[in-house]
């Protein structure tokens, strides 16, 4: 890239063949995420995005062996640690803990960022710092930056999902919190362009990091659990504009390409979860909802009517179809197995079966789609909102399998309700409603769900996997 | 051209296209798309290598170059693994 060769000589270096690959390589990234628009082609998308990312590390690999340098062993250990904990973790993981390997994944690739951006500016002599160019240093402090925020961020969202005990699932704000994320943020910013004036001034990327990583836990540890499919989506934009940002350090087209690519995946979805709960991102990530109780109007009250297994059992079994609604209650009781073979016991009394996926069912895009997928519940039967929403209106029984706020009616009517303009499914649209939970505690948005009060609602109180389980056996014995 | 503005080209040009193709995406698989492409931003190990190949060997730079060849190796080997395992899962109901 320096200034024109003549063309007779078309003499390609070492650094031009191996962006010539890298090129290659996002080429195949791009095909794979291609091939992620079709269920049938899913598969050997990722495949082809691996094969690129394998093409990349070889031809690294092969550059910097060419050199005997002493770091070449330590550099095999350490691909080997990262591919044998990476490979232990992914085969183990069952597919309820999702929602935590991704937010794990998300960690670890803005940390690499940020090792990256720092360990470059350290190997790089002061003599050297002083002639690269003002945005180079600048593109370090952002990887930093960026990078440091994604490591802390998801290793909160990470405790929250896991829960652990240390970190609670409900948002955690302190008066001042929104002020000190915007100083931090602005002081992490005003050090990156000062490191372009001072190439030199080390203790400055120190403080960008240190800054970088209370950044992260700020942000996340506002945020409820609810909440989660935006942050993880957001995060996982996050990894992927830090993996930008080191590559405008190293100029590095790979890394440049590839983590726009993610960076735009991220944004994409953190959009979509946004628009599923009618909130704007701000909100999301400063609203702190799922507090206590939200409203404080103690939402509607009356009678909820209990239902006992057997009298569910008999109106199931005299229905014609029946939308299961899942939500993160399923994924907490794990009862994606029991639901299948429900489902199988309804179809086999010629009972049409379907599934209603809300957008943010669970803690991350796509949650319920992964679980079913897992129970062999073929994807045809899962339909979105816009889908299912029309079809309630004829169903004889709409069973909701630990999922809340998304079919709270209040979301459509009441101005006054937090959720309100969210769109929701229409499940108490359906002939009778059935809803599996274990009390009356409100959802996590803080208020009473007025569909448990309705006429047509029946409550089955109880854990998902067992009342589920209870169902079958009980229209199995009919 | 100044090799900057033509990474800001590059990344400008890699956003619009991602935008294209991941909108395409269903919603049944945004959860591998996540992993799938947090997967892909494991690329930094690309860089992680570039840092941490050096011919001394205490130096400190160098030595968080390896610890981002861990995270980045760990990023990508999972990634991509996990991925395949959710993919599988939904490949199995095709000839069903």
């Amino acid at each position: 890239m320096q200034d024109m060769t003549p063309l007779t000589t078309l003499a390609l270096d070492k650094g031009d063949w191996l962006n010539l690959v890298y090129l290659f390589a996002a080429v195949l990234f791009y095909l794979g995420l291609k091939m992620l628009s079709s269920v049938k082609t899913a598969r050997r998308g990722n495949l082809v995005s691996a094969l690129g990312m394998l093409v990349a590390i070889a031809a690294t690999f092969f550059v910097i062996s060419d050199g005997e340098a002493i770091s070449l062993v330590w550099i095999g250990i350490a691909l080997l640690i990262g591919a044998v904990a990476g490979l232990i973790l992914a085969v183990r993981v069952p597919m309820t803990g999702m929602p935590e390997m991704v937010a794990l994944l998300n960690g670890c690739g803005g940390i690499a960022s940020l090792l990256v951006a720092c360990g470059d500016y350290l190997k790089t002599s002061d003599a050297d710092l002083a002639l690269l160019p003002g945005n180079t240093l600048m593109a370090i402090g952002l990887a930093t930056l960026i990078g440091g925020l994604t490591f802390t961020g998801s290793l909160v969202a990470y405790a929250k999902l896991a829960g652990s005990k240390f970190i609670p699932d409900a948002p955690v704000q302190f008066a001042g919190q929104k002020a000190l994320i915007a100083v931090l943020l602005i002081g992490g910013l005003v050090l990156s362009g000062y490191m372009i004036a001072q190439p030199g001034f080390g203790f400055g990327l120190i403080l960008i990091a240190i800054l970088a990583l209370a950044l992260g836990v700020l942000l996340v540890i506002g945020i409820g659990g609810a909440d989660m499919p935006v942050v993880i989506a957001l995060l996982n934009s996050y990894s992927g504009i830090a993996a930008s940002m080191a590559g405008f350090v190293l100029g590095n087209f790979a890394l440049i390409i590839t983590g726009a690519l993610v960076g735009a995946s991220g944004i994409i979805l953190t959009n979509i979860m946004c628009k599923a709960m009618n909130r704007s991102l701000m909100n999301v990530l400063f609203g702190g909802v799922g507090g206590a109780v939200a409203g404080g109007k103690g939402g509607p009250q009356g009678e909820a009517r209990s239902f006992s297994i057997e009298d569910a059992a008999i109106v199931l079994d005299a229905a014609r179809t029946v939308i299961i609604v899942p939500g993160y209650g399923m994924a907490v009781a794990q009862a994606q197995h029991a639901v299948k073979e429900f489902a199988q016991q309804l179809e086999s009394r010629s009972i049409d079966v379907k599934y209603a996926i809300h957008p943010v069912a669970g803690r991350m895009p796509g949650h319920m789609n992964v679980l079913l997928a897992e129970a062999d519940v073929p994807y045809e039967q899962l339909q979105d909102l816009e889908q299912i929403n029309p079809q309630f209106e004829q169903a004889d029984v709409a069973l909701v399998i630990g999922a809340n706020d998304v079919t709270n009616p209040a979301a459509r009517h009441d101005t006054t309700s937090p959720i309100y303009g969210m769109p929701i499914l229409d499940v108490d649209k359906a002939r009778t409603v059935f809803v599996i939970k274990r009390s009356m505690n409100p959802g996590f948005a803080g208020i009473q769900n007025e569909l448990y009060f309705k006429e047509n609602t029946g409550m089955v109180f109880g854990d998902a996997k067992k009342v589920v389980s209870e169902l079958s056996a009980e229209l199995a014995a009919n | 051209m100044d090799p900057f503005v033509i990474s800001i080209v590059v990344f400008v040009l890699a956003i619009a296209l991602g935008v294209e193709v991941i909108t395409k995406v269903p919603s049944t698989l945004h959860t591998p798309l996540m992993s799938g492409s947090n997967a892909i931003s494991g690329i930094t190990i690309v860089g992680a290598l570039l840092a941490s190949f050096s011919e001394t060997f205490f130096a400190l730079g160098v030595f968080l170059g390896f610890l981002a060849v861990i995270f980045a190796t760990f990023n990508v080997v999972g990634g991509y693994v996990v991925t395949n395992r959710m993919l599988e899962m939904f490949k199995g109901k095709d000839g069903k």
